[in-house]
């Protein structure tokens, strides 16, 4: 099986931080708006380098999401940032009709999404964005499990014409992904090969992923895990392809199991071929205070959980 | 094709504009009369405003680009009263005046509510959910600022939508960041769905508020008299390029031209029935042609 190394922890939102600073100098109609959270978004250096666009909107994200498409008349490509909580529930309404509705070419960059904000808590950790973004019709919904991943995205982005919902967290994590990939928007990546169950994961969730699959393979089984990225579009033919050969998923998410990721596949399945699934997600539940860590073994969303649910699965076959 | 506006040499051809208003009028009546819905009495309040910005005041092309680029740009926050944009628009040149025969029916590029997704021109945002348009004007007069566009933005929102707490977050941001190229005006009818202003929630005194947070404010006292909003808005230009965002009050009559709509929110969200169109148009005579 083919083994991915941590090349050294970070966070994806440095990655997102990094991405947007390249495409200040690659982009000139790139513009970022920030709702009072420039460090925790890593938007300092954009900020820096690129004064004149740059837009500190204040605690005031409903106005930044209008202005965004404001902006988008004229052929400027606005980059939003503030926590995934402020950046979707808050503003729903605003996204529904001034962004999606509308056609603007506004990028939604989320910062702490899920339970790995951590002691902040439950009002913070939103486990429900995933499915709010994925129904606006129009909309791309993209959660990105690394540095690299989230740095590659964010250069993609701004060469998508359309709304997109991008995705990332606080917390350091493994650095595994090439550092020269190609992000394509909608396009699965698979990072093992195997034969007894597929694991379809998101964000976070792919590295706990990998590990699962290398304590599967000590037992003798073989887990094909596929990085879904791209939440929607969603890459159905890899799925399908795999389940096709595996006869089972687990699906793997930072995200309540309504409307996350699992159901998403689940549609695809059952209409196309029906098989056995598990969820790892959080099930229908708030989060509470703790550290990533604690939180993510509390609530069923790290390798040992993956682990349990693919025999589980496999059973099921 | 460059703006095409009834009198080029002489501003105020005062006969010619009220002309193009009582047409409007009839516009707005029989359109929401043909479906039985839609919004009559804030549309006939704002029929010389429209009329105004269309016909006097704004630099555009009716060749359509979303872009508008080196052009003047309007933003309607308050969609529901559609029917007198979508008059003007036509009228102005944008679409087929008989396309408002489609008005609210299905497979129409003429939404309840207007919207950039049936590709109507004239329309750059879809409005409707009330107070976004103020934080989408800001953010076409930054693109403006920062791709060295001389022109202007305009923004039209009702009183009751000042309700809504977006608006005063754009608000303050707006003066905070002196956009000056922004002309926003607030259509002071007084009246809401559920009764006026000040019984459903009082506004206060919107001159105070607006200049509190930062802005430059002029007040149109009779905001359906032709000559007085040509004024106003050209007034407020002058005010644009130092350092404030500008509004506009207009104050004025909530169904407008009609005797029996006027003074009164009944009509805010209704339509007339055969009877009541009768009268109404007899009230406003044909002057350029009903589609």
């Amino acid at each position: 099986m083919k083994k991915y190394i941590d090349t050294g922890k970070k966070d994806t939102r440095s990655g997102f931080g990094a991405g947007l600073e390249e495409l200040g100098k690659k982009n000139e109609n790139v513009v970022a708006l920030c709702a009072d959270l420039t460090g925790s978004l890593k938007m300092d250096a954009f900020k820096n380098n690129h004064p004149e666009r740059f837009f500190q909107v204040g605690i005031a994200e409903a106005n930044m999401i209008g202005m965004a498409a404001g902006m988008t008349i004229g052929g400027k490509i606005p980059f939003t940032g503030t926590f995934a909580n402020f950046s979707t529930g808050r503003v729903y309404d605003q996204i529904r009709q001034s962004v999606a509705y509308s056609g603007k070419n506004v990028k939604i960059c989320a910062s702490h999404a899920g339970l790995t904000l951590g002691e902040d808590g439950a009002t913070h950790q939103i486990l429900e964005d995933l499915g709010l973004m994925k129904m606006l019709p129009g909309m791309t919904v993209i959660n990105t499990c690394d540095y690299n991943q989230t740095k590659a995205a964010t250069l993609a982005i701004a060469d998508h014409d359309g709304p997109v919902y991008l995705r990332f967290g606080r917390p350091k994590v493994a650095n595994f992904t090439p550092e020269d990939q190609n992000f394509e928007i909608g396009k699965a990546v698979q990072l093992t090969e195997g034969n007894d169950v597929t694991i379809v994961a998101t964000g976070h969730l792919v590295w706990e992923a990998l590990q699962a699959a290398e304590t599967l393979a000590e037992e003798g089984i073989t887990a094909e895990v596929i990085n879904i990225h791209t939440i929607k579009p969603l890459d159905a033919d890899a799925i399908l392809a795999s389940v096709k050969k595996t006869g089972c998923v687990v699906t793997a998410e930072e995200h309540n199991y309504l409307g996350g990721l699992g159901e998403s596949v689940a549609r695809v399945l059952s209409t196309e071929h029906p098989s056995p699934q598990e969820f790892i997600a959080t099930k229908d539940t708030f989060g509470e205070s703790g550290t990533p860590e604690q939180l993510m073994e509390k609530y069923g969303l790290n390798a040992k959980s993956i682990v349990a649910a693919s025999k589980k699965v496999i059973q099921r076959k | 094709m460059r703006k095409q506006i009834l009198n080029h040499t002489t501003m105020a051809n005062t006969t010619q504009l009220e002309d193009f208003v009582t047409q409007v009028r009839r516009d707005i009546l029989r359109q929401v009369h043909k479906v039985n819905s839609g919004h009559p009495g804030g549309s006939l309040g704002c029929a010389e405003f429209f009329t105004a910005l269309y016909q006097e005041i704004m630099d555009y092309t009716t060749d359509f680009k979303m872009d508008g680029n080196n052009e003047d740009l309007f933003f309607l926050s308050n969609g529901h009263i559609s029917p007198v944009f979508y008059s003007v628009l036509a009228r102005s040149g944008f679409f087929p005046v008989d396309e408002l025969n489609t008005f609210r029916l299905i497979d129409s590029r003429l939404q309840g509510h207007p919207t950039t997704h049936e590709n109507l021109p004239g329309v750059r945002i879809a409005s409707g959910s009330l107070g976004q348009g103020m934080s989408v004007a800001i953010g076409a007069a930054q693109t403006k600022k920062l791709n060295k566009d001389k022109h202007l933005v305009y923004s039209l929102h009702g009183d009751g939508e000042l309700q809504e707490g977006q608006n005063w977050e754009a608000i303050m941001y707006a003066a905070g960041n002196q956009v000056d190229n922004l002309i926003a005006t607030v259509d002071l009818n007084g009246q809401q769905i559920d009764g006026s202003t000040d019984r459903v929630l009082p506004l206060g005194n919107l001159k105070d508020k607006f200049e509190a947070f930062g802005w430059e404010v002029l007040e149109v006292k009779n905001g359906n008299n032709i000559t007085e909003v040509i004024q106003g808005l050209q007034d407020a230009k002058e005010k644009t390029g130092q350092g404030k965002p500008v509004c506009i009050l207009l104050h004025t009559v909530m169904g407008n031209g009609v005797d029996f709509m006027m003074h009164t929110h009944e009509w805010h969200g209704k339509a007339p029935n055969d009877e009541q169109l009768e009268i109404a148009l007899a009230q406003n005579p044909e002057t350029l042609g009903d589609y």
